[in-house]
C-alpha cells in the first residue's frame, strides 16, 4: 500500500502500483493528458516502468477551453 | 490573385481568424462556434483533469486535434517557471512545439509582465518550441521578441475580457512595420468592427475569444468575425483612398444641365 497526492488530492493504492495502472483506475486515455511526478514529467512511453510509493505527487492534466 | 495565406512558425493558415475556447456554455456551443468561425488554430488552456467525474465531457471529445490546430496557451501563470511548467506538459501531451506564451502581470488588469515573457521567451526558443507570444504594444519590447527568436507577435488591443477594442492604432502599426515574423493582434477586441480595424492596419491575424463566446448568440457573432477579418484583409490588400478635407463630387461634373 502507499498514500499518494494526486492533482491535490489524496489517495491510497496497492503496491507496485504503475502510472499506468493509475490511469487505467480513472480510465484516462494516456493520449490526451500530461503527467508530473514530483515536479518532473513524464514521458508517456515510461508510464508502466514508473511505480508509486509513499507519499508521491501526481499531477495529471489535460487540454481544457482558453482564451 | 494568388491565396492569401498567413504563414506562422511552418503552418499555413486559410484564416487569419484564430479563436479562443473558453467562457463557452457548454463544449457543443464551442465547437460550433469554432465551425462558424472557420478558424484553422484555436487556443487551448492547460489544468488539472477531474479525476472524480470519469463521464464529465472534456474538450477534446468535440474539437480534434487532428483537424484543427491546437495552440496550447499559459493563460493564468504570473511568472516565468509557471509558464515553462505548463508549455512542457503541453509539448509532452500532444508532441506540440508551437504555443502560445501569455504571462501575466497583474489580476485586474491581466497586463502582461514583459519582463518575465521576455525571459521565458527565449528559453522556450531554445528549447526548439515555437512561440507566439502576448505582449505589450511597445514596439520596442516587441522588437527584442521578435530578435530573441520569437515566431509571431500579439500584441494587446486592450485588456483581456475588456472588449474595449483596438485602443493604440499608432503602436499597433509601428509594430506591424518593424515585424518581420507575423503579428496577431491578441486580446481586448470587442466586436466584429473592431477586428476589421485591426486587419486594415495591416495586422496578419486577429484572436478573438470573449467577443465571440460573450455575444448573445456566440455562433452568428464567429461567423461575423469571420466576415469581418476577411473584409479588413481584402481593404488591407486593396489599399484605402487617400483622406481629403474638401468633397470630391462622385459624379462627373461635365455635361450637367
Amino acid at each position: 500500500m502507499a498514500k499518494i497526492q494526486i492533482n491535490g488530492k489524496k489517495i491510497t493504492i496497492k503496491s507496485n502500483y504503475s502510472i499506468l495502472d493509475l490511469l487505467k483506475k480513472y480510465k484516462l486515455s494516456n493520449k490526451k493528458v500530461a503527467i508530473e511526478l514530483n515536479g518532473i514529467i513524464i514521458p508517456k512511453i515510461k508510464y508502466n516502468k514508473n511505480f508509486l510509493k509513499d507519499n508521491d505527487k501526481v499531477e495529471i492534466v489535460h487540454f481544457i477551453g482558453g482564451g | 490573385m494568388k491565396k492569401d495565406i498567413l504563414k506562422v512558425a511552418g503552418k499555413s493558415l486559410k484564416s487569419r481568424l484564430i479563436v479562443g475556447t473558453g467562457k463557452y456554455k457548454d463544449f457543443i456551443e464551442t465547437a460550433k462556434a469554432v465551425k462558424a468561425s472557420d478558424a484553422d488554430m484555436v487556443t487551448v488552456a492547460i489544468r488539472r483533469i477531474n479525476i472524480l467525474d470519469k463521464n464529465k465531457p472534456i474538450l477534446t471529445d468535440y474539437l480534434n486535434p487532428k483537424k484543427i490546430i491546437f495552440l496550447p496557451n499559459t493563460a493564468g501563470c504570473f511568472n516565468s517557471i509557471e509558464a515553462l511548467r505548463t508549455l512542457r506538459l503541453a509539448r509532452e501531451m500532444g508532441g506540440w512545439k508551437l504555443i502560445k506564451l501569455e504571462v501575466l502581470g497583474d489580476k485586474k488588469t491581466l497586463y502582461p509582465n514583459m519582463m518575465e515573457t521576455i525571459k521565458a521567451n527565449k528559453i522556450l526558443v531554445k528549447e526548439g518550441f515555437k512561440v507566439m507570444v502576448y505582449c505589450t504594444d511597445d514596439p520596442i519590447l516587441a522588437k527584442k521578441l521578435e530578435d530573441d527568436g520569437a515566431s509571431a507577435i500579439m500584441p494587446l488591443a486592450s485588456p483581456i475580457g475588456s472588449g474595449l477594442g483596438l485602443q493604440n492604432k499608432i503602436n499597433i502599426s509601428l509594430i506591424i512595420k518593424q515585424s518581420k515574423v507575423p503579428v496577431i493582434v491578441d486580446a481586448g477586441i470587442g466586436t466584429a468592427s473592431d477586428a476589421t480595424i485591426a486587419m486594415e492596419l495591416g495586422c496578419d491575424g486577429v484572436l478573438i475569444n470573449s467577443a465571440i463566446a460573450n455575444a448573445k448568440n456566440p455562433i452568428l457573432m464567429a461567423k461575423a468575425f469571420k466576415d469581418a477579418v476577411i473584409s479588413g484583409r481584402n481593404s488591407y490588400l486593396a489599399g484605402r483612398m487617400n483622406k481629403n478635407y474638401f468633397a470630391s463630387p462622385s459624379s462627373p461634373t461635365k455635361g450637367l444641365i
